[in-house]
């Protein structure tokens, strides 16, 4: 190992290894205040997460939909834009492959009609991705608010088409998809029995390698990265950054709306109001402690889809809302973290007598 | 539909995004984004709630969630200013975190996951329209009192002088530091009051009660462009376009979840520069290296 890729991994690793140190020490203290013991609860989330198969598949489902929105989030900052939009971007992704599923002829196999309703979510996902990144190039406005923004106009507007046209009635959710439902892991592996973990998880896969291969080994993904380090400097070698701006809000958006099959297509086989809960908004937490690499933000979505499950496993002991306040604290730790580390570490490589 | 009460109403739903969009003009004018509004209210509320229940005066609870408002917004403070962190990024994490340490102590302080007992609260009297509550006034005095602040005295334009140009301030002597520690802290106090003001008018704190108000409160600062009270003007008019969706109800003309894009629609409106362009403080948001 070079040594550059050695000081890389150092400044990439450190955040995240100091982060679950604070999360840890918060959680202790409350468990503590629960009067619970800390080992107890631990030694529970482990077991009701890693420990056996239907946790496992719980674990693996929740983190599908968490890597597609990290690998979102993570595109956009490999770009230099913060992409909050992820959670309206999951919705309309998984709206649209729930309307195509609904509308396509129940005869169309899954051959065909899978991937058809894939197109669909990312068709919905780009196009509410590609409107703020539009907005910022042509106009210059800042991508963070207008995503934040379109996260309600977009779940608002989704919320009237259910409601005023597609609903099930006394319900919050669509008829079930005729065609293009994903199979489960159970169907394959029997231990999975029960849990929603599907072959989405596959398709998460494939995109996290896509996405790598796109950052590190494509033209394009190197416009986008210098863009992202040096806009000016990335105009002046002759690129066109608002293009690569562009380009990146709108891949970062189909990206989060595939996240939307694994719910509509692989779970419940309809789309439902607030069926997102949070993910996008998660997804940003993903690509934070992943470091923004593929790998780093598969390995992110295991370990707060961890956490999430194990809220479910502790919380005849301890309030399950205690993963809710490590989540926020695991966040606020990285990104205090990360400036700190790095100089603190270029500190140390600097030669004594310079 | 009796003007009255329209006007009253607005008011009343006005109020906590009057005291949040102040906070949000202020720490944002010193150059740091506040996107976690909405947790500073929803600690606000809670921390409130606390205080009246515990001490059975809503005087204590208002000190109550100053104080909740007081510690988030140092957080938010540390984290951006002594460490540097991305601003939305904190933003963000404060905003999940408020959510996650009122849903915790709520199930450890109440043993519910939904809503705490009833706690006392002001006013009430129904011929005073709701003016007998003092936070309804410290809520229509937030925003004129901040923009004399801001603009009629030494340290509003310290503030202003380091959300602009911080280099020009540090060579004049200015602490920039401690100007945007003070303005957060300020931010942090201001918002909480508007979770304060909620809580005690629904006399007890339920889940995530502020539901999405910091976010509207911060498309009031930028509708706003920054200013206290165009910001406070902002506040008035989504107010009223709520009060008219819910006096409209049942009357279904226009949907009303298209009522409720109206604040979001105008705020990506105002900052894509169709009528007027909307630009924010010069140092906003870079606190990093």
């Amino acid at each position: 190992m070079s040594s550059r890729t050695r000081e890389q991994l150092e400044e990439a690793l450190f955040p995240p290894l100091v982060a679950l140190l604070v999360a840890l020490i918060c959680g202790d203290l409350l468990i503590m205040s629960y009067g619970q013991s800390p080992a107890t609860v631990y030694r529970l989330l482990l077991e009701g997460t890693w420990g056996n198969a239907y946790g496992f598949g719980q674990v693996l489902y929740k983190a599908t939909t968490l890597t597609f929105t990290g690998l979102a989030v993570s595109l956009g900052i490999r770009a230099g834009l913060f992409n909050v939009g992820a959670e309206s971007q999951l919705a309309a992704g998984g709206f649209l492959a729930g309307v195509v599923g609904l509308g396509l002829s129940p005869a169309v196999p899954g051959l065909i009609a899978v991937p058809l309703c894939l197109i669909a979510a990312a068709l919905g996902g780009g196009a509410v991705g590609a409107l703020p990144g539009w907005l910022k190039v042509r106009f210059g406005a800042h991508e963070v608010i207008v995503t934040i923004m379109l996260n309600f106009i977009v779940l608002a507007l989704l919320n009237w088409i259910v409601a005023a046209h597609l609903h099930v009635p006394e319900t919050l959710h669509t008829p079930e998809i005729r065609t293009g439902s994903v199979p489960r892991l159970e169907s394959v592996i029997s231990a999975f029995h029960g849990s929603a973990a599907n072959f989405t998880i596959l398709i998460a896969l494939t995109t996290a390698a896509f996405v790598w291969f796109y950052l590190f080994r494509s033209r394009r993904g190197f416009e986008l990265r210098a863009v992202g380090l040096q806009p000016d400097a990335a105009e002046y070698g002759g690129v066109s950054v608002g293009g690569v701006w562009f380009r990146a809000m709108t891949v970062s958006g189909m990206i989060a709306g595939l996240g939307g099959v694994n719910y509509v297509l692989g779970y419940k086989h309809y789309y439902e109001e607030g069926f997102a809960g949070g993910s996008g908004f998660l997804g940003i937490a993903v690509a934070l402690v992943g470091r923004n690499h593929p790998v780093g933000v598969v390995l992110a979505a295991l370990f707060f889809a961890t956490l999430s499950q194990g809220g479910l496993a502790i919380h005849a002991f301890v309030p399950k809302q205690m993963v809710e306040v490590l989540q926020g604290v695991v966040i606020l730790a990285v990104a205090m973290s990360v400036p700190e580390v790095r100089a603190v570490l270029r500190r140390a490589r600097k030669p004594v007598a310079a | 539909m009796n003007p009255i009460s329209f006007l009253t109403q607005t008011l009343r739903i006005a109020i906590p995004y009057l005291f949040a969009a102040s906070g949000g003009v202020i720490a944002e004018r010193s150059g740091i984004i506040s996107l976690e509004l909405e947790g500073l209210m929803l600690t606000g509320a809670f921390s409130a709630t606390l205080g009246t229940h515990y001490s059975g005066s809503p005087w204590i609870g208002v000190l109550a969630g100053i104080g909740g408002g007081l510690i988030f917004g140092l957080i938010h403070a540390v984290a951006t200013i002594r460490y540097r962190a991305d601003q939305v990024v904190v933003g963000i994490a404060i905003n999940l975190l408020a959510i996650g340490v009122t849903r915790f102590f709520l199930k450890l302080a109440f043993a519910s996951s939904s809503n705490s007992p009833r706690v006392a609260g002001f006013g009430g009297n129904a011929a005073a329209h709701g003016f007998d509550n003092p936070l309804v006034w410290m809520g229509l005095l937030a925003a004129p009192v901040l923009a004399f602040f801001l603009y009629r005295t030494p340290f509003g334009l310290r503030v202003r002088a380091v959300g602009e140009h911080p280099d020009a301030a540090a060579s004049v002597g200015v602490s920039v530091e401690k100007v945007r520690y003070i303005a957060v802290a300020v931010s942090g106090m201001l918002a909480a009051l508007g979770g304060v003001f909620l809580a005690l008018d629904q006399h007890q704190f339920t889940d995530q009660m502020t539901s999405g108000r910091g976010f509207i409160a911060i498309a009031a600062v930028i509708f706003g462009r920054w200013d206290p009270m165009k910001a406070a003007l902002a506040c008035l008019f989504f107010a009223a376009a709520e009060t008219l969706q819910i006096q409209l109800q049942g009357n279904q003309l226009i949907p009303s979840q298209f009522i409720e894009m109206i604040p979001y629609a105008l705020t990506i409106i105002a900052l894509a520069g169709v009528v007027g362009r909307a630009i924010p403080p010069a140092a906003l948001g870079k606190t990093g290296e």
